[in-house]
């Protein structure tokens, strides 16, 4: 549901947002443009371009913003523009007339903008709340200039997902390695069900497994060069990649193009799919006991000089434009908002996320929760998923046609990898 | 009336220096030329801001390489290039909107002309028929769209279940050898809808008089409508026709709403949307689908207008 967004609503977004972001601007092009970043303490004045449109996630970060204007004697406001409209209008947004802080993503998508100069550098925020957050953190908020842009909220673990009765039912165990993955599938095959749960009419969700795929077996590194075009992707270590793919192709649910995540993730809940690689928001599917029956263990190993350590976890978090009318403020909020507090705050409400600050209160966590937490904490490289790690442009344009391509035909890679990597030569190089 | 544009407007400019015209130029007066030059001045100022300023720069754009933020880079003919030959999606499209036109042109068009026509007998029940008929028009495609998924959906939808296959499904909109169709199953059903109204219009509002007198020299039903009565619809079927390459060119809703226009459903104007609306977006890439875009549909106009301007001729 969330992409299959209409035309007439992006606009309405866009519109709104426009609206939304000139205001502020207009009243705060009043004062002197200069009087947040020379430390001037009177202006407690923040405005927050949030893409936090959905009503449990918008609640509840209300009520954190709420926690930090009551405690500080700030005036933080929330300008809340649909999710995906966001997303598509940011280049415009941060150019025109952006909000001081707002919602962003790490990875390729954060540093692309940093380095563009539409952010601010926030190293002293990281002075504040640095202690608390682990390298793998730390290293996903850098620009491509040593600099901090980012402070991470929460983040989620891909992995795959299983109901617990299901497979004590049948007596099923946790593959560790590929091989017994394939075994494990071609059981849960001959006993009538989907081994693989698989949904892709969104165009995203086939770049988990991807991702999954790649980082088991060239490993985190290859993994995110790939993605920076340093490797060609018509390199025989990718092909490798979509060779083993293919062949797990047979016990991936069929259809997997016409088909949305949340309907897999129904299919799950309802036993006809064994397991199913998603992120843990595939949580919000569930409920009740159902949602208590929910486990989930890492992507299996491919190659045992590799393992599993590379976990992939995309982290949603903040930043401020460079345009802000308010650094100083904007810094202030930030800094609350790297916090365990205001972590603990907003993941209330939520049932699949993490907080990313290591102090967050896990007492409050669900157990599937817990063990994403644990999951996460345990990882030696994090990953932030295809269209965060690589170029948006060419994640979108080129990636989301190739998998299906490749879902609907897997049988042509050499035709289809040669075509990714002559269009990636091109936009990465433009 | 004194007209408040008067003060504003730019001097009257009847000069003395065009002594033939002179008895011309005396019957407008000089509010008259004001309010003129204001009345043409705004259109022609919104004419060439709105349509002629961004025609020319998308094909400006079109041969550079922006991604919105930093510089525009000129790129000459590498975009077009690079479309027609490694971006695979275009050729889709393509076939995609070609595809649009005929079903809406050979199956859609003539489909409402013959329901109207069969409403036009005044058959019992002919409003409810009309309303029927009429209804997909009111809802906007992004609806239609919604409606299809329901139908069409794999493992969900209705249509398996009426057709029995629940067990071994049709992917009708994940299968991009047949989506396609099924999307234009209910575009088809839209557009006829649409047509029917305006065939019902011209059917009212031909004379009786020429089916009696056809009846009269005994031809038959089939010979009357295509001699007789279709001849005279021709204001409307030329409505029509413009109407049918329009729905087909500027299509995009539908798809948009049922997979975001990929895998089998892309549309040139989808594409388009794909390439410049993004965070860091092909704005130069999209201009150049654009301004393709742009030039099939001038084809289309120019032989329109040719047409009509040589028909007036005669």
């Amino acid at each position: 549901m969330a992409l299959s967004v209409s035309r007439r609503a992006l606009l309405r977004g866009s519109m709104l947002g426009a609206g939304a972001f000139a205001v502020p601007a207009a009243l705060a092009g009043c004062g002197d443009e200069k009087s947040g970043s020379s430390g001037d303490t009177a202006n407690k004045n923040v405005s927050f371009g949030s893409n936090y449109s959905d009503e449990v996630p918008k609640k509840a970060f209300g009520d954190t913003i709420a926690k930090f204007d009551s405690s500080k004697g700030y005036t933080t406001k929330i300008n809340t523009v649909d999710h995906n409209s966001f997303q598509e209008n940011i280049t415009r947004y941060l150019q025109g007339n952006p909000d001081d802080a707002f919602t962003w993503f790490a990875g390729f998508r954060m540093r692309f903008f940093a380095a563009q100069g539409l952010a601010t550098p926030i190293d002293d925020v990281w002075d504040t709340i640095g202690a608390n957050y682990s390298d793998a953190f730390k290293k996903a908020s850098t620009g491509d200039d040593g600099k901090m842009y980012f402070v991470p909220f929460y983040n989620y673990a891909w992995a795959l997902f299983y109901r617990k009765s299901l497979w004590q039912a049948k007596g099923y165990q946790v593959p560790k390695t590929i091989d017994e993955l394939k075994t494990l599938a071609g059981k849960m095959k001959a006993d009538g069900l989907s081994p693989i749960g698989f949904a892709d009419k969104d165009g995203w969700p086939a770049m988990g497994t991807f991702d999954q795929l790649n980082m088991r077996m060239n490993g985190y590194d290859f993994h995110l060069e790939l993605l920076a075009h340093k490797h060609s992707w018509s390199d025989p270590k990718v092909k490798a990649v979509f060779d083993l793919w293919k062949g797990l192709l047979p016990f991936h649910q069929p259809g997997a193009n016409g088909r949305t995540w949340q309907e897999a993730a129904q299919d799950l809940g309802a036993k006809k799919s064994g397991m199913y690689l998603l992120g843990s928001f595939v949580a919000q599917q569930f409920k009740g006991a159902d949602l208590d029956d929910l486990d989930f263990f890492p992507f299996p190993e491919v190659d045992s000089t590799i393992g599993t350590g590379a976990v992939e976890a995309p982290i949603d978090g903040f930043m401020i434009s460079k345009k802000a009318k308010n650094v100083a403020g904007a810094k202030e909020v930030l800094k609350f908002l790297g916090t365990a507090e205001a972590q603990n705050i907003y993941l209330k409400s939520d049932p699949s996320d993490v907080g990313a600050n290591n102090q967050a209160d896990s007492s409050g966590y669900n157990a599937l929760q817990k063990k994403g937490a644990e999951y996460i904490g345990g990882a030696k490289q994090i990953s932030q998923f295809l269209d965060r790690d690589a170029n948006p442009t060419f994640a979108s344009t080129v990636m989301i046609p190739a998998l299906q391509k490749f879902i609907d035909n897997p049988n042509d890679i050499d035709g289809l990898l040669n075509n990714i990597e002559s269009q990636a030569k091109s936009i990465y190089t433009s | 009336m004194n007209s408040p544009l008067t003060a504003e407007a730019p001097a009257p400019t009847t000069s003395p220096g065009r002594p033939r015209r002179r008895w011309r130029a005396g019957r407008l007066t000089g509010r008259d030329i004001a309010v003129l030059s204001v009345l043409l001045g705004i259109p022609i100022v919104l004419d060439l801001a709105l349509i002629w300023a961004t025609t020319l720069s998308s094909i400006g754009l079109s041969f550079t390489s922006y991604n919105g933020v930093t510089d525009i880079k000129w790129v000459g003919l590498r975009n077009y290039d690079q479309i027609f030959t490694i971006y695979e999606p275009f050729w889709r499209a393509v076939r995609n909107n070609v595809l649009w036109l005929a079903v809406l042109g050979l199956v859609g068009t003539p489909l409402g002309l013959f329901f109207a026509y069969l409403l036009d007998k005044n058959i019992r029940l002919t409003r409810v028929y009309q309303s029927v008929f009429y209804m997909p028009v009111v809802l906007s495609l992004a609806v239609v769209g919604f409606i299809a998924q329901l139908i069409y959906s794999r493992d969900h939808g209705v249509l398996n279940v009426l057709i029995g296959r629940v067990n071994d499904p049709i992917d009708w909109i994940g299968d991009p050898k047949i989506n396609i169709w099924a999307v234009l199953v209910a575009a088809v059903w839209r557009h006829t809808g649409y047509v029917m109204v305006l065939y019902l219009a011209g059917l009212k509002a031909v004379d009786p008089g020429l089916k009696e007198a056809a009846a009269i020299d005994g031809a038959n039903a089939t010979q009357t409508f295509f001699r007789v009565v279709f001849p005279t619809l021709r204001p409307i079927n030329i409505i029509v026709l413009v109407i049918t390459v329009i729905e087909a060119l500027r299509a995009f809703d539908l798809v948009y709403a049922i997979n975001s226009g990929r895998n089998g459903l892309e549309l040139l104007s989808v594409l388009v949307t794909q390439n410049i609306v993004g965070e860091a977006s092909r704005i130069g890439f999209g201009s150049a689908i654009a301004v393709i875009l742009l030039t099939t549909s001038l084809g289309f106009v120019i032989a329109y207008l040719t047409q009509i301007t040589r028909e007036e001729r005669q």
